[in-house]
């Protein structure tokens, strides 16, 4: 195994691992928020419970995210250095601006919020949870303006053997970013909103604290309908994206090889890279793909033939990862309108109250599929057409240290997310009466 | 003159981590000798419980700002060191977990475990970062390619463990104080005393530490040659000597901010000693990385010092905010409260 395998590797785990708490920190803080805001403004007593019962699981979940996010940070210069050396003018200043701009006041206002309940007044007390909220948000806009300059380098110009900056706005605006942002913060929302039903529904469906879940629900089912139809909807006009800015990951997303006007969308396809084409392709819609990238039937769509075999992202991870996601989307749009038909009253339904928590992992799960998309279907190219994925490594590590902090994140990573399970499992299941306390 | 307030910003930012987070690090080295009962342990994670994440944040920054305003350093900087650094990530990870989770189940072992994460989480990190810097102020082995050719043991050379011992008492001292500004009754005095005692061994080895600095390092040159420099060592020692009187009349905050001070200012005798380079090359000092060959576009950097200039105030004054407000003595009540570590 060589360096660049093995740092991709361990780039790619700690990612995925980061990203098993993000979305839920970024949609669940919000929902927190709002419920605490209801308590302020009835004074129920009730809102208060819920507010602390989702915000103790917020809480263990936000825990593993910070301690996640931190690793990340440290490997563009451990694993990456050419690359940072490369691209650190305009990457390193977004990161840099994220954590003075949004980690401090994330991480601050949420110590205030955890340890707040008796010293600050109830007002206060909730601005700042929804402070936290903000600022989560906020710095998953720089990080994604950092990611997505990667996928759509704009505002730069080379000079002295590195990209340096040229417009500081440019990188802001970049439409390729901000598609990513809107596209990533609402399936956070959507995730978290099916965590909030689904745990609703499992005490729902026991008759446990029925007030309370149901309360619960009726927050949350008009927030993931909402927010999944954006997610189809725009996910669309994100593909149309791609298709004008990365044509070769296009063309590996939907395994479309030959260059042509009027190309077919097959529903049923089985790609064959090794031969340059497919081995099956059944049920076509005729000028499908035309239609779907370009909206219009006679619009030329590259094929993969049209890139040499060096410039072509791994065809069949992009192809597979991309249907199972635009397939998960699918079905979380019908999930969310069933929900919201019967929010008002969940009990009437006892499949859907089944359904339901089995369907909290299918979020999580088109999640990491998108970002396989995105990041896979953007090799070789670390920056998009600017530095090749095989050049940005850093050329003085050896094999043994990467195989030595490999180990190490597989180890703690393992466990990591066995504890978050085992936790979220353990809290959710014992509903918002007081955990048992401990003597001191 | 952009590049020097960006150099003069990169120490600061290390220097105002260390003052930070060193008081997390140090509550944690306390923990086995200065906690005999249960509710000690928990005072002790509810002293830092409000403020570490923020602190902790600080290091974000410093290593956001090493990449942005430096890329070039950043990148020979943290390849060079990458095993220390992973021990070092993997070390802050359980610290990190460490002050959600003791109290989610209720076990004895379930807790001595996270216990000994937080202990051990937040020593090697103390040694670690001395480490580093003291081999940074010292230069490490790059060659005409800027590749390390040293490794993790040859950090481990004398002034880099001088330094390594230097942060972890430094540290422990920090912890200590801030321990009795949050604690009463016993455990305060047993926090009061260690602090007494440590004050003694962070002087002798800060004076270790300079001394072996003229023999190991070019870090005095800079001060040989604009004497006027030399005032800025009134801030390490002015600080510890301040934190020693405060303490001995028990004004725990002044104490507890005083050896802030004298943190910050041993950190940034260092970097300044250090400029124009950020990492000097043990080779031959042609192959260091400077100001001059790292630093980022014009563009870049004024860029960033507007977000800076107009952010670090704001975050200073919601962090002092925080401290004020939570800088509370902790009692049998807070430790009952729901929500406490
Ligand atoms: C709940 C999660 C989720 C769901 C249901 C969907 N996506 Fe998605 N998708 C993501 C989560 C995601 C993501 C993790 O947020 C990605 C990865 C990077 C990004 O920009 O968004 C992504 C990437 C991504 C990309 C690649 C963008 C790029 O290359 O940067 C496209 C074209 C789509 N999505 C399109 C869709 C469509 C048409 C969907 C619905 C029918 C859809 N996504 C549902
Ligand atoms: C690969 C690039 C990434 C890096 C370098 C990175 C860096 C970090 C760091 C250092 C933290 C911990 C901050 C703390 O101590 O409080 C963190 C946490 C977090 N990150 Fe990431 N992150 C990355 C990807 C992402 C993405 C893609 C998003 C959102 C779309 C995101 C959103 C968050 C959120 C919401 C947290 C929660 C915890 C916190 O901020 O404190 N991150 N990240
Ligand atoms: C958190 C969600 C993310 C996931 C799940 C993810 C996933 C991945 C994967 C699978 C790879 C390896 C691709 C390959 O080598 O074939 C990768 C590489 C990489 N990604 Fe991402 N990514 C995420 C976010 C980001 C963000 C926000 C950034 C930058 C701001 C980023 C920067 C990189 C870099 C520098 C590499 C290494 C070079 C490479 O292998 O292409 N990633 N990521």
């Amino acid at each position: 195994m060589d360096i660049l395998l093995l740092s991709r590797l361990q780039f790619a785990m700690t990612t995925f691992v980061h990203f098993i708490f993000v979305p839920l920190t970024l949609g669940l803080s919000l929902l927190v928020a709002y419920m605490e805001s209801k308590y302020v403004r009835t004074g129920e007593e009730i809102y208060k419970r819920m507010t602390k019962f989702w915000g103790k699981l917020f809480l263990i979940n936000f825990a593993l995210g910070v301690v996640t996010g931190i690793a990340l940070e440290f490997q563009f210069g451990t694993n990456w250095a050419n690359y940072s050396s490369y691209v650190g003018d305009i990457f390193g200043s977004l990161l840099a601006i994220e954590a003075t701009l949004a980690f401090f006041l994330e991480s601050t206002f949420l110590g205030i919020w955890i340890f707040g309940w008796q010293r600050l007044s109830p007002k206060m007390h909730n601005a700042s949870i929804w402070l936290v909220g903000l600022a989560s948000n906020l710095s998953a806009f720089w990080i994604i303006m950092a990611n997505g300059w990667m996928q759509n380098p704009v505002g730069y110009l080379l000079a002295d053997g590195r990209a340096e900056l040229a417009s500081f706005g440019a990188l802001v605006t970049n439409g390729f970013a901000w598609n990513q942002f809107i596209h990533i913060l609402a399936a956070s929302y959507v995730l978290s909103g099916m965590f909030v039903m689904g745990i609703s529904a499992y005490h729902l469906a026991r008759g446990n604290n029925v007030d309370l879940f149901n309360r619960s629900f009726r927050i949350a089912a008009p927030f993931t309908l909402i927010f999944a139809l954006v997610l189809v909807v725009h996910g669309h006009s994100h593909g149309a994206n791609v298709a004008k800015h990365q044509p070769a990951k296009l063309a590996a997303m939907e395994s479309h090889w030959e260059t042509m006007p009027r190309a077919p969308q097959y529903l049923v396809v089985v790609p064959d890279p090794i031969r340059d084409g497919n081995r099956l392709e059944l049920l076509p819609i005729p000028a499908g793909l035309s239609l779907l990238t370009y909206h219009s039937p006679n619009a030329v769509v590259q094929g993969l033939k049209d890139f040499a075999p060096e410039d072509r992202p791994p065809v069949w991870l992009t192809f597979i990862s991309f249907r199972t996601m635009v397939g998960f989307g699918m079905a979380l749009l019908l999930l969310s309108a069933w929900a919201w038909k019967n929010r008002h009253d969940p009990q009437r339904s006892a499949t859907m109250l089944k359904l339901l928590p089995w369907m909290i992992p299918v979020p999580y799960l088109a999640i990491q599929f998108g970002w396989l998309v995105a990041e896979v279907g953007r090799q070789p190219w670390i920056v998009y057409g600017v530095m090749r994925t095989a050049d940005a490594v850093s050329p003085g590590i050896s094999v043994s240290q990467v195989v030595g902090s490999l180990a190490g994140f597989i180890a703690i990573y393992a466990m990591l997310v066995a504890l978050h399970i085992f936790l979220l499992g353990k809290y959710s299941r014992l509903g918002p009466e007081a955990p048992p306390r401990v003597k001191v | 003159m952009l590049e020097l307030t960006w150099f003069l910003l990169w120490g600061i930012l290390w220097a105002v981590y260390f003052a930070l987070d060193g008081y997390d690090f140090g509550l944690g080295i306390n923990m086995p000798l200065l906690a005999t009962s249960e509710t000690d342990r928990r005072t002790i994670y509810n002293a830092a419980g409000p403020f570490w994440d923020g602190n902790q944040v600080w290091l974000v920054t410093a290593g956001g700002v090493t990449f942005a305003a430096f890329p070039a350093t950043y990148a020979v900087m943290f390849s060079s060191l990458y095993s220390a650094l992973m021990l070092l990530l993997f070390a802050l990870i359980f610290r990190g977990i460490s002050f959600e989770f003791r109290r989610k189940v209720d076990s004895d072992s379930w807790r001595k475990f996270w216990d000994g994460c937080n202990v051990i989480g937040s020593l090697l990190p103390a040694l670690l970062f001395g480490v580093a810097f003291a081999n940074i102020f010292m230069g490490i082995p790059l060659n005409a390619q800027r590749i390390n050719e040293g490794n993790l043991l040859s950090l481990l050379n004398p002034y880099g463990l001088a330094g390594g011992i230097l942060f972890v008492l430094l540290f422990s001292f920090h912890g200590s104080l801030w321990l009795a500004v949050k604690s009463q009754g016993a455990l305060m005095e047993r926090a009061e005393a260690l602090a007494h005692k440590l004050w003694f061994a962070v002087v002798a080895m800060v004076a270790i530490f300079l001394a072996m600095s003229v023999f190991y390092t070019n870090l005095f040159h800079n001060y040989l040659a604009n004497p006027v420099l030399l005032f800025l060592l009134l801030l390490p020692v002015g600080g510890l000597i301040m934190a020693k009187v405060f303490l001995s009349r028990q004004a725990q905050w002044q104490a507890w901010g005083a050896s802030g001070l004298g943190i910050i200012g041993v950190t940034l005798f260092g970097v300044i000693g250090l400029y124009p380079k950020l990492l000097p090359s043990s080779i031959d000092p042609a192959y260091s990385m400077t100001i001059a060959n790292s630093a980022s576009s014009t563009l870049t950097l004024q860029i960033m010092l507007v977000v800076a200039l107009l952010c670090v105030p704001v975050v200073i004054a919601y962090q002092a905010w925080s401290h004020y407000r939570f800088g509370h003595k902790i009692t049998a009540k807070d430790l009952e409260y729901e929500e406490a570590y």
